[in-house]
């Protein structure tokens, strides 16, 4: 590659940060300030600075063109503007926001349909599978077969469980047959066993009321609703008689008009009276404000022409109707017309009102009608609508004297419950004891009435749910035996947690029915489940057989054992056996290698399976056994040894999904094999195998290929075999576009590669797949790129022959010059091929280097951040190859993009400018580091994580490596960039920033440091001031304590708590960094240290006594014996100090002093309290104690005191020879 | 309440690691019986000291230290009455 394509690109770059350097607000770097502009407010002296002074050197018409054009048109033929003519064009947006919302900035708004996956409540997230939860009732409470009192009286016995549940398979039975029939055509027509008769057929219900109330004098048949409602209108004319109405005249009445209204029954219809809001007399739901006030009539008198303005006549009625045929009649007896005209006027209620705005407040004023406030509950955090169904009790405000103790027992228990979920954390935290405490005077029954039904809401969301799931857990522990009545109903409601897709969710589920399987027993715990292993719906017995897998690992697998063996032979139901394998399926699932020793019995109980006449059993039992042969890996072949005929009998005679099964159990029991069996059965296998291959079922290709990569990574499968039998046709059949397609086929394409790849060797793999490096599809690219890289980075690339290295490196680079979106798998693969290649890529090089010239030039943020982050990672190659010119040349290039503008871009190229330097060295960078870093200056107040970390590791290493090619000036002004960094987010950040302290504290010597660090004290931030305090035990690490204490000591003479307080937690640093050194400086220390340890707030101590300890620590056998026991006496005090940090400071500090002058004379001073009548002086002494017991028994013996008087006599220590 | 609970079970784990720990309720006879025993296990577990004391002792050295492991059982006599 030529120079003057660096030259071409460098130059296109600095033409760029030229053009923009005039713009306000632009991060170009200005070399006049050596400041970025970072603002974008005017400055309100610059028009003088300039105006008066001009900018040093710089031309102010730079850029223009001085002299006026002759040719006119001139500038209307600028390239990549729109000419067309536009009205509004003076206002466009910035290029900028085009583009980001052309392809997004990378900081898209989020989905909002995303946000809904991610709601809160569980509901919403259900699959419809999940949501057959719902479909579950909590059954009748069950009798406790064990507690022999007030057994069988009190729920349904095991016997009519069971004869239930036979009830409704039958049930279920019948239902399927019918189905069938009909399906077959066989349709039977329902023949309605009751004749008509009266007035109606008795399955109508509207018209059975009707037919009551009115005594049907008329005669007529009504059988529709519509009848009812034009008779109804017939009636309007006639006045002070009673009828039944239908539901179109209940329009509800208004004002005066109703206030004799007649009684009238109300049908369902008037149910739901919120939709119209209307009338507030007689209504449950208030009424419009704009409805009020008399009786609301048309709007405009006379303009409404389609209402009648008067009753209809006698003779207008005798002109409608025929006259031949009917009668008129006499009203019935009783019969009374309703008065509410206007009602049949108005066919919805009218807005008098004109447009209002909705007061603000009002949507709040809505909700305010649910209450936060419950009496006796306190202020909740939120209180939904469907809370008012479970606990608006509480709301009625009736008088708690008159009820009965159950009533109020009750009561207490929805408050707790409502506090618990409801809640602030603080008062949820007592409601939560409270419940727990007084379990056992609630009853189980009270407890679990209330808390399983909201548990069964469909609204709840996460955080209540973990909430109830707690007091459940707690009240568990409490009740024990008294649950039993209750497991089934728990059971029902924690089941559905096992399949929930939230992994936390499942953990707490498990943990409910273990602890409950505990605390009601094994016997009772199968005698409930035992009812649902055969239940007719498939989710039951899918969600039992999980549950049952829990109460295995929770009671110990032998218990179950024989019930397991005894469900799996079943002779009565397939359902049965078929949840017995699946609770077997369950248990290595849930155990892991702690199903072992049980492994034979677990084999046993299913093996016999392998051979059901139903398929679905089949399949289950070889999952179970794959599960199984899973988790025992590697351990356990013998145990399988019984089921290996029949399970590679029946892998011959399956087909289809049975198979599939079979072979994964086949796939996981190969590796437990010794090499010969594996290699045996390996080949036995790999026919069907191949078979399959061609299976268009997606969960078969999942199982092939699964099975293939067990078969791959078996020691006894050799490589030969691989190659010469299955490597042809897998890749024949795998490795086709269509596999990238889909990501899970995708992503086991590639595992499964890749372990093959670690038995036939890099060559192999590679040279079958670096053709498809060309392939037009790009997600085959992909797949073929991580592949590649999966190899590389696990075998080495010394297996790649020549020529093959050669297309490689053409595929890549093809395939990373190709990608339409910049991707991690890319560039990672590139990356690894390089390194691992190492300076077998130095003719390749010239070429890789201009593809990430020129794709540092492009328009797109992500191309040019992708090109960054590809430097660094092969800087070190190009280094091996000896390419130091070409990276000087990078380096200049890279110089000229410290202006981007994208902070992620940004972040990368100053990581690949680190990885330059961190190659080349210091004296050998391009640019020079005299340039270089004056420009990072400015980059260090970039707020953008990413750019601050690579910022100031680049910065720390130069200030490491070669501070004197900068001078102190610039350090010192990079020191004031770097008390930011302080605040950073990142730990990373911080730790970088401290050290680079130390470093530039070395360069320029500490006092300037120091004293930028010591006003960094009197900020407000905490984080700010440890992290100085940090940076100041740093610098005195660097260079030497001495240079940096007097200026620290002097400094706690400032009568400000923070500043005392940041010296204090300083020379804690301080301490703790020098260590022995610190014998030379602990009696300077010592009176400070007295002023503190005697100071009146109790922080000031604390930190004292931090600093007291790493003293102590440091001076270990050093003799300052007299100095630490002169502190010892100082924080003795303290010992009785409450707040949990200040005596952990003080018992950490008086530990570290016994370390210093051995537990002897520290533990004189303990002796005294052990048995002192106080315990709450017992309390800290005998911590003192353990504490010395557990570090220094031994030497204790000597120095424990005198006791003869407690018969405690040592004579041994007396002897003297 | 949850500091009170997690002390306990701190001390709890601490005492079934280390017999000699103590707690504000340890009696006199238990805390004498322990320092007892802490002494003879440390002289039977220093072999120049355990020499030491056989010659001022006058005795052989392995009698010496079966005489200080047998003494480790009640150390420092009956345990006290409890009172009720």
């Amino acid at each position: 590659m030529s120079d003057s394509d660096f030259d071409t690109i460098r130059k296109l770059q600095a033409d760029r940060n030229a053009a923009s350097a005039g713009k306000k607000g632009s991060k170009t770097f200005d070399p006049s300030s050596q400041r970025t502009d970072a603002s974008t407010k005017a400055s309100l002296t610059e028009n003088f600075d300039t105006a008066l002074y001009g900018r040093d050197g710089g031309d102010k018409f730079a850029g223009y063109n001085t002299s006026i054009a002759v040719a006119e048109d001139d500038d209307a033929e600028m390239e990549g503007v729109d000419n067309t003519r536009r009205l509004v064009n003076t206002y466009t947006a910035s290029t900028s926001q085009i583009n980001e919302f052309s392809r997004g900035a990378g900081v898209e708004e989020e989905d909002i349909l995303l946000g809904r996956e991610k709601s809160a409540r569980i509901g919403d997230r259900e699959t419809d599978y999940q949501k057959r939860r719902h479909d579950r009732v909590l059954t009748p409470t069950r009798a406790d077969a064990f507690n022999q009192s007030n057994g069988a009286a009190e729920g349904g016995t095991y016997r009519e469980i069971m004869a239930q549940r036979e009830l409704e398979r039958e049930e279920q039975r019948v239902k399927r047959l019918i189905e069938e029939k009909a399906a077959n055509g066989e349709v039977v027509h329902h023949q309605p066993t009751l004749t008509q008769e009266g007035s109606g057929s008795p399955s109508d219900k509207e018209n059975r009321e009707n037919s009551a109330a009115e005594s049907a004098p008329t005669g007529r048949k009504r059988k529709q609703r519509w009848d009812v409602g034009s008779e109804s209108s017939t009636e309007v004319a006639a006045s002070d008689s009673k009828v039944k109405r239908s539901r179109w005249d209940q329009t509800p009445a208004v004002g005066g008009a109703i206030v004799d209204e007649t009684p009238r029954r109300r049908s369902r219809w008037d149910q739901a009276p919120a939709a119209t809001p209307i009338g507030n007399q007689g209504l449950v739901t208030p009424m419009h404000p704009s409805q009020s006030g008399g009786p609301v009539m048309p709007t405009a008198f006379g303009t409404d022409v389609s209402g009648r303005n008067a009753p209809l006549s006698d003779e207008e009625l005798d002109m409608m109707l025929p006259s031949e045929g009917y009668k008129i009649l006499d009203p019935p007896p009783g019969y009374a017309p309703i008065r509410v005209f206007s009602a049949k006027m108005m066919q919805t209620p009218v807005q008098t009102a004109s447009f209002t705005m909705q007061d603000p407040d009002s949507g709040r004023a809505l909700g305010k009608q649910l209450p936060t406030e419950i009496p006796g509950v306190g202020d909740l955090q939120f209180f939904k609508t469907e809370d008012m169904a479970y606990f608006g009790k509480l709301t009625d405000g009736s008088d708690e004297n008159a009820m009965s103790v159950e009533e109020l027992k009750e009561r207490k228990i929805m408050r707790l419950l409502l506090k618990v979920k409801n809640g602030t954390p603080p008062m949820r935290k007592t409601a939560l004891r409270q419940l727990t405490d007084n379990a056992r005077q609630f009853g189980a029954g009270p407890l679990f009435n209330q808390i399983l039904p909201l548990l069964m809401e469909k609204t709840l969301e996460d955080q209540e749910r973990h909430l109830l799931v707690k007091v459940i857990d707690r009240v568990l522990y409490k009740l024990d035996e008294l649950v039993r009545p209750y497991v089934h109903k728990i059971l029902v409601v924690i089941e559905p947690l096992l399949i929930d897709q939230d992994y936390y969710a499942r953990v707490e589920g498990r943990e409910i029915i273990s602890n409950l399987s505990k605390a009601a027993g094994l016997a009772h715990m199968i005698s409930t489940m035992r009812p649902d292993i055969d239940h007719v719906d498939e989710y039951v017995r899918n969600t039992t057989a999980r549950a049952f897998a829990v109460v295995a690992s929770a009671l110990g697998i032998p218990a179950m054992l024989p019930f397991l063996r005894a469900v799996c032979r079943s002779k009565k139901s397939w359902m049965a056996r078929h949840t017995g394998c699946k609770i077997i399926q369950q248990i290595p699932i849930l155990m892991g290698c702690a199903v072992l020793p049980h492994l034979k019995g677990l084999v046993d109980c299913i093996g016999g399976n392998l051979n059901d006449e139903q398929t679905k059993v089949r399949t289950v039992t070889s999952l179970a056994i794959a599960a199984l042969a899973e988790a025992a890996n590697p351990y356990g072949i013998e145990s399988f040894d019984e089921i290996l005929n029949p399970l590679w009998t029946g892998a011959r005679k399956q087909r289809g999904k049975g198979l599939a099964g079979f072979l994964k159990a086949v796939g996981y029991i190969i590796p437990l094999m010794d090499e010969e069996y594996a290699n045996y059965y390996t080949s036995q296998i790999m026919e069907i195998l191949l078979r399959e291959f061609q299976s268009p079922d997606e969960e078969m290709k999942k199982v092939v290929l699964k099975v293939v990569s067990q078969c791959a990574s078996t020691e006894g499968v050799t490589a030969g075999y691989l190659k010469e039998q299955v490597l042809d046709d897998f890749f024949k059949s795998f490795w086709v576009r269509r596999m990238a397609m889909d990501k899970r086929n995708y992503r086991q394409v590639v595992e499964t590669t890749v372990d093959l790849g670690q038995k036939v060797g890099v060559g192999e793999i590679v040279e079958r797949i670096v053709n498809n490096l060309k392939d037009e599809s790009e997600s085959y690219r992909k797949m073929t790129v991580e592949t590649i890289e999966k190899v590389i980075a696990s075998l080495g690339a010394a297996d790649i022959s020549e020529r093959l290295e050669e297309r490689l490196i053409d595929g890549i680079l093809h395939s990373f010059q190709e990608q339409s979106v910049e991707d991690i798998i890319m560039l990672n693969g590139f990356g690894t091929v390089v390194n691992a290649l190492g300076t077998r890529c130095k003719p390749y090089l010239p070429q890789i280097v201009s593809t990430i010239l020129w794709r540092l030039n492009n328009k797109s943020a992500t191309v040019r951040q992708q090109a960054a982050d590809l430097i660094s990672r092969i800087a070190m190659v190009m280094k091996q190859c000896g390419e130091d010119a070409l990276m000087g040349k990078l380096g200049v290039v890279l110089y000229e993009y410290l202006g981007e503008e994208y902070p992620e871009v940004l972040g990368s190229i100053l990581g690949a400018l680190r990885s330059i330097v961190t190659v080349v060295g210091i004296s050998q960078m391009q640019p020079p580091i005299k340039d270089l870093l004056p420009r990072l200056t400015p980059i260090l107040r970039n707020r953008h994580e990413k750019v601050q970390e690579n910022t100031i590791d680049l910065v720390g290493r130069i200030a490491d490596r070669g501070p004197e090619s900068v001078n102190a000036r610039e350090w010192m002004r990079i020191c004031f960039e770097l008390l930011d960094m302080l605040k950073a987010h990142k730990k990373g950040i911080r730790r970088a920033a401290n050290n680079t302290f130390g470093f530039i504290a070395k360069a320029i010597g500490p006092q300037d440091v120091l004293a930028t660090l010591l006003n960094n004290l009197r900020v407000q931030e905490r984080q700010s001031r440890v992290c100085t305090a940090v940076a100041i035990g740093i610098v005195a690490e660097t260079c030497a304590p001495f240079t940096v204490l007097p200026a620290l000591m002097n400094e706690y003479r400032v009568p400000e708590l923070n500043v005392q307080n940041g010296v204090l937690k300083s020379l804690s640093f301080l301490f703790e960094y020098i260590g022995e050194m610190a014998k030379d400086y602990v009696y300077a220390v010592t009176p400070l240290l007295e002023d503190a340890l005697i100071d009146r707030d109790q922080v000031h101590r604390q930190t004292a006594a931090s600093v007291v300890k790493h003293v102590a620590l440091g001076v270990v056998g050093l003799g300052c014996e007299d100095a630490m026991l002169h502190l010892l006496n100082l924080l003795y005090p303290n010992l009785f100090e409450t707040s949990p940090h200040v005596i952990d400071r003080i018992i950490e500090a008086i530990d570290a002093i016994r370390m210093a002058v051995g537990p002897g004379l520290t533990m004189n001073y303990v002796w005294a309290g052990l048995f002192h009548p106080a315990r709450k002086v017992r309390q800290p002494y005998w911590t003192l104690h353990n504490a010395c017991y557990v570090g220094a028994a031994d030497s204790m013996v000597p120095y424990y005191p005198n006791l003869e008087d407690e018969k405690m006599d040592r004579p041994e220590l007396a002897i003297i020879v | 309440m949850a500091d009170k609970l997690r002390a306990q079970q701190q001390l709890e784990a601490l005492q079934a690691r280390y017999v000699g720990t103590g707690h504000p309720d340890t009696t006199k006879f238990e805390w004498t019986s322990n320092i007892q025993r802490d002494s003879y296990a440390s002289y039977v577990g220093h072999p120049p000291l355990l020499s030491y004391m056989a010659v001022g002792m006058g005795e052989c050295r392995e009698k010496v230290r079966a005489k200080f492991i047998e003494s480790m059982i009640q150390p420092v006599g009956k345990p006290p009455e409890v009172q009720e």
